[in-house]
Order: structure tokens, then sequence, then C-alpha cells
């Protein structure tokens, strides 16, 4: 730990004048980057901390039983108000998983088409194509969503409103697969190339070797992408409050209209003021969004931890 | 080597912090040492202009019309700038309460609002706006009764011919709990009924309107001042037991379903916010932009309506 820095040998050490100034140089970069390292634990520390103070204020300072919170009774705003936010939380579970089981036979797919099938046109096309996916606001995405989707549901599929869920996930799925995608192409890449070697030499056919060796060998990192996928999806707020109609009821089907922890959040923030029950209770909300990231973050660890490439 | 650079970095933070908290309250004795000259040159003569930046923010009805307003008033006094956001009702209030804003807009009474301390706001009303359940041409009906109206709101008839319409489905678009929009429409429309949790949920009015536009047999709430020409043959502003809304009937309270737009100042309105809101009461914009947008001014008001809902006449 002590100045390992400068342990460089002394063939190419600097003297005189110039050391002096390239270590003062060097000094200075160094703090730079403990300060950056630093603050950006700060803001995670401080961050957590915010949010669990605030969140629990529902709980502490106004006594509203977790019992209640968990439960699906929503009715902020009548007397007495109940705060149950179980349909939101069910809600953004039902979009993440829709959107992953959309987005991760196409992202794995297409990263064995990028690593496996034509490296050539997966960099030439489908890497700037993810590219451009990326650089896409999900303001847009929402919209294409609402003016494509919920009509294209409506008419032809003779539904009220096109509404629902299903738009919701098939937005926050194609928001998500450059996300899968590339995690996954970088996990097909590590796998070793004496891998593929050895089954070509047992006589593998292409298929048999994906299927077999690379898909089972790179299998953590994949579930890895895909979880990567699922935490961008719970996240996500406003391309969804877009299309999934945010209804406080549980969905009876894919399209009928429904709401998540983070459309709640979003919608109800500006109506109510701060200190009220309802504000802290949206806090919560936030709270249980945060939870979910941290629980998404060590089920990574957990795979990383089992990872063989 | 070490500790020299943990130290280093606690002075840079110490730095900064200190930089932005000397700025912040640097900006903030600015402009309340100018709200202050210019409030006492205003009382030495009125024709003098005000100077220093206002920030304006809160319901999203009231919010074009304050926009709007802005262009004028900056005219007179070129000097003064005034900020107009939105942000909700809800954070209108809390915003003034604690000093962000210098005016609060909101369509609540501060006093129904649990969570303001409604004492230390004073209220100015500026306008009043009518609101109207908004349907799609395809539900096939222009007035309801409001026994009606609250049955399909609350989701006891989910088929317009059950109310006198056509064979078709009713959607119900709604605004998300806490809404100015929503607590006025279901005070004063629905009884105090609270609408079915089915419906859908859009948080500004100009969604509403896409909504309802698009989906056939959908009916919603708006203020008035979203009715255009532009809609016409694409919604709908229904009548209420016979009564249709216009200015006149809710001038004389006929029309029951409407609110107040107020802005709120923390403690007396000074300055650049005193002179923005007396710009606002003033007969050319009340006659003017406030008609002209859909609002009605407060003075046309036959009657009175206070923060518990209770109408009397003037």
């Amino acid at each position: 730990m002590n100045e390992k820095y400068v342990d460089i040998p002394a063939s190419v050490r600097l003297k005189g004048k110039k050391k002096t100034k390239a270590r003062w140089a060097e000094t200075v970069a160094v703090i730079w980057i403990r300060f950056a390292a630093f603050l950006m634990i700060l803001a995670a520390v401080a961050i957590t901390l915010f949010l669990v103070v605030k969140g629990m204020q529902a709980f502490v300072k106004d006594g509203v039983p977790i019992t209640e919170f968990f439960s699906k009774n929503w009715a902020p705003t009548i007397a007495p108000p109940t705060f149950g936010t179980l349909i939101f939380i069910f809600g953004s579970f039902s979009v993440t998983f829709l959107a992953a089981l959309i987005a991760a036979p196409i992202g794995i797919g297409s990263a064995l088409f990028m690593t496996e099938i034509s490296k050539k046109y997966g960099r030439k096309i489908l890497q700037p194509v993810l590219e451009i996916l990326v650089g896409i606001p999900s303001v847009v995405y929402g919209f294409i969503g609402l003016v494509v989707l919920v009509p294209f549901f409506r008419i032809h599929l003779h539904v009220p409103t096109g509404f629902g869920l299903l738009p919701a996930a098939i937005v926050v799925a194609v928001m998500i697969l450059p996300t899968v995608t590339s995690i996954s192409a970088d996990a097909l890449q590590a796998v070793p190339e004496s891998m593929r070697d050895a089954a070509a030499a047992l006589g593998a056919t292409r298929w048999q070797t994906i299927w077999r060796v690379i898909i089972p060998a790179a299998l953590p990192s994949l579930l890895t992408a895909i979880i990567f996928g699922m935490a961008r999806a719970f996240g996500e707020a406003l391309a969804i409050q877009m299309v999934v109609g945010n209804s406080a009821h549980f969905p009876k089907n894919l399209l009928d209209p429904t709401g998540t922890l983070t459309t709640q959040i979003t919608l109800s923030m500006g109506e109510t003021p701060s200190g009220s029950v309802f504000n802290h209770v949206l806090w919560s909300m936030g709270l249980v969004l945060l939870v979910m990231s941290y629980i998404f973050i060590i089920l990574i660890r957990v795979l990383s931890a089992r990872r063989k490439y | 080597m070490k500790r020299s650079g943990i130290l280093l970095v606690f002075a840079l933070v110490f730095v900064l912090s200190a930089a932005c908290g000397s700025s912040s309250n640097g900006s903030k004795s600015n402009t309340s040492s100018s709200n202050d000259s210019t409030s006492s040159s205003d009382s030495s003569s009125t024709s003098s202009q005000v100077s220093g930046k206002i920030e304006v923010g809160g319901s999203t009805a009231l919010q074009p019309l304050a926009a709007a307003a802005v262009d004028g008033f900056t005219q007179a006094n070129p000097k003064a700038t005034v900020d107009v956001q939105g942000g909700g009702s809800g954070t209108g209030l809390t915003q003034v309460a604690s000093g962000a804003f210098d005016i609060g807009m909101s369509d609540k009474f501060a006093e129904a609002q649990d969570g303001i301390d409604a004492s230390q706001l004073v209220d100015h009303k500026v306008a009043v706006v009518g609101m109207a359940a908004a349907i799609n041409p395809a539900a096939g009906i222009t007035n309801i009764s409001k026994q009606d109206l609250i049955k399909v709101f609350t989701g006891k008839v989910t088929n317009w011919k059950e109310v006198g319409g056509k064979d078709q489905k009713i959607v119900l678009v709604n605004r998300p709990a806490g809404s100015g929009t929503l607590a006025t429409f279901q005070q004063f429309a629905l009884d105090n009924q609270t609408p079915a949790t089915s419906s859908l949920t859009t948080d500004a009015s100009n969604d509403v309107k896409t909504d309802i536009e698009q989906n056939p047999g959908a009916i919603g709430y708006l203020a008035l001042s979203y009715f255009t020409d532009a809609d016409k043959g694409k919604m709908t502003a229904l009548s209420l037991d016979g009564v249709a809304p216009t200015a006149a009937n809710i001038e004389t309270g006929k029309y029951p379903v409407w609110a107040y737009e107020h802005m709120y100042t923390k403690g007396e309105a000074t300055g650049v916010a005193k002179a923005f809101i007396d710009y606002i009461d003033s007969d050319e914009v009340q006659k003017g932009l406030v008609t002209q947008q859909g609002y009605l001014p407060v003075s046309d008001m036959k009657v009175v309506r206070d923060a518990d809902g209770n109408v009397t006449k003037k």
C-alpha cells in the first residue's frame, strides 16, 4: 500500500527536477482518483441512508402498519386512507418478468449470432443497431408504444383500451434488449477458443457446440445479463407510464390496465405535499425499489462467483 | 502520503460545500433585498417598476394562464423576471410554504390539503375554472344525471346503453390521487365518491384529452379551458342534470363543478410577487387573457365558496 505507484525500476526513474515535477503530477492524479472513488462511495451510501430514513417515515412517524403497506387496498385519498401497494409491486414484477421473457431469447440469440454465427455482420450491423437502441430516450419508446402498440391492440384485438401489461412489457423489452445482448455477447466471447476446438475435434456440429458447450459454459454470465436487464426494467418509469394505463387494480389479463411502483410514484409525487402521509408512502415505495435493486445486485454477485470463464 | 490525501479530499469537500452554501445564501439575500427595495419604492410611487426574479410554480391547470401573463407583465416591468413552472398543486403548496417558490399555484384550498400549514400562507384567488365530464362521441349522450354519472365513475355500469347511450363499453380516464382536478370533480360532480380503480390514470390534462379522443366510449374530466374548437366532434362536454357547463351557469352557481385558482404567497406578497398578482388581478388580464383561455374572472362570480365547499350568494 505504501507508495506502490512509484515503485518502478531504477533504470526508468526520472532524475532531478523532472523527477519532482513528475512525482508531483502523479500525487495530484492519485489524489484526484481517490477523491473520485470516495465521492462515488459517498453518493451510494448517502442515497441509501436518505431513502431508508425517508422510506421509514410512513411506518415510524405516521404509523402505517407494514401489513397494510403490503396489502392490496390502495385508497390514499378517501377517509380513512389505506396505503396498500401490493398491486404496484405485482405490476412492477409482472412487467419486469414479461420483459425479460421477451428480451432474453432475442438478446441471447442476437449475441450468439454476433459471436458464433457471423462475427463480421454482427460487428458491422448488430453493434451499431444496439448502440442506436441504447441512445433512444425512454420517453420516445413510451411514445411509440402509445401511438403504435396501444391503438394496434385496441383495434385488432378488440380490447376496450389497448393499455395494459403487454404493451408495457414489449416497450421495456426493447429498451433492455441492448443491455442483455451486449453483456451476453461479452460472456459468449469469454468462452475460451480451446473449448470450441475440442468440440470440433469430437465431431460436434456448430449447433451441438453452441447448445452443449458454449451456452452451459457461459450460463452464469448469461443469467447475469438477463438480471442486469431486469434491474433496468424494474426501475423504468416513463415509458411504462405511457402505455400501462396506471390504474390501481390487479390486471385480469395481459391487456388490462394496471400500475407499477415507478408509475405510481411519478404520477402522485407532484400532487402530494411533502410531509403528508401519502407522500411518505411514496418514499416507502421508492425504498422498495432500492431494496429490489440491491437484491438484483446480490444475485448478480452470486452468479459471477459461480462463473467458470 | 495516504493521510495527506484524505485530508486534502476533506478540505476539498469542505471548500466546495462552503462555496455552494455561500453562493445560494448570497443569491437569496440579493433577491430579498431587491424585493424590499422595490416594495418600499412601490409605496412611494405606484407607477414605478419592480425588479428582481421570482419563481412561480404548481397547478398545471393554472400554469398556462400564469405563463401567458408573464409576457405582458415583463413588458411593463422589464427588470422583473417571472419563472413559471408546473409540478402539480401539492408541489405548489409545499414549495411556497418552504420558500422555494415565491408564488405557489393551486386549485385546492391550502386548508383542504393535509401536511400544509395554511395559517402562514396568504390566498389570492386569481380565476375560476369550471370542470366538466368529457366523453368520446361514441358514447352517444350529451347530458347525464348526477346519479348516473356517479354510477359510471364508480364502475356500477360498464356500458353506455345502461344510461341511455349507445351499446358501447365505458372506458374511464382518471387523474392521479391528489390531483386538484380530481379533487374538484370528485367533490362537486361525484358527491365525494371515489372513481373505480380499473380506470386508466393519466397525469396531465392534455393526455386525458388524447385518451378520450382516441378511445370509443371513453369518459374523463377536464378543466373547461381544455375544450377548444378543434375538439368539436372528437370530444363532448357533458351537461349535468340538464345544466350545460357554460360560463353563465357557473357564475350563478347553477353548474356546481368549478374551483378557484389560487396563488399562495408565504406571508403578504411583496415586490415582484405582489406586482405580478396585482397584474393578473387587473382588468386588463381578467377581461382579456382569463376569459380567452377559458377561465372565469373571480369578479364575475355571483356566488362565493369557502374552503369547506359551502357555497353562498355574494
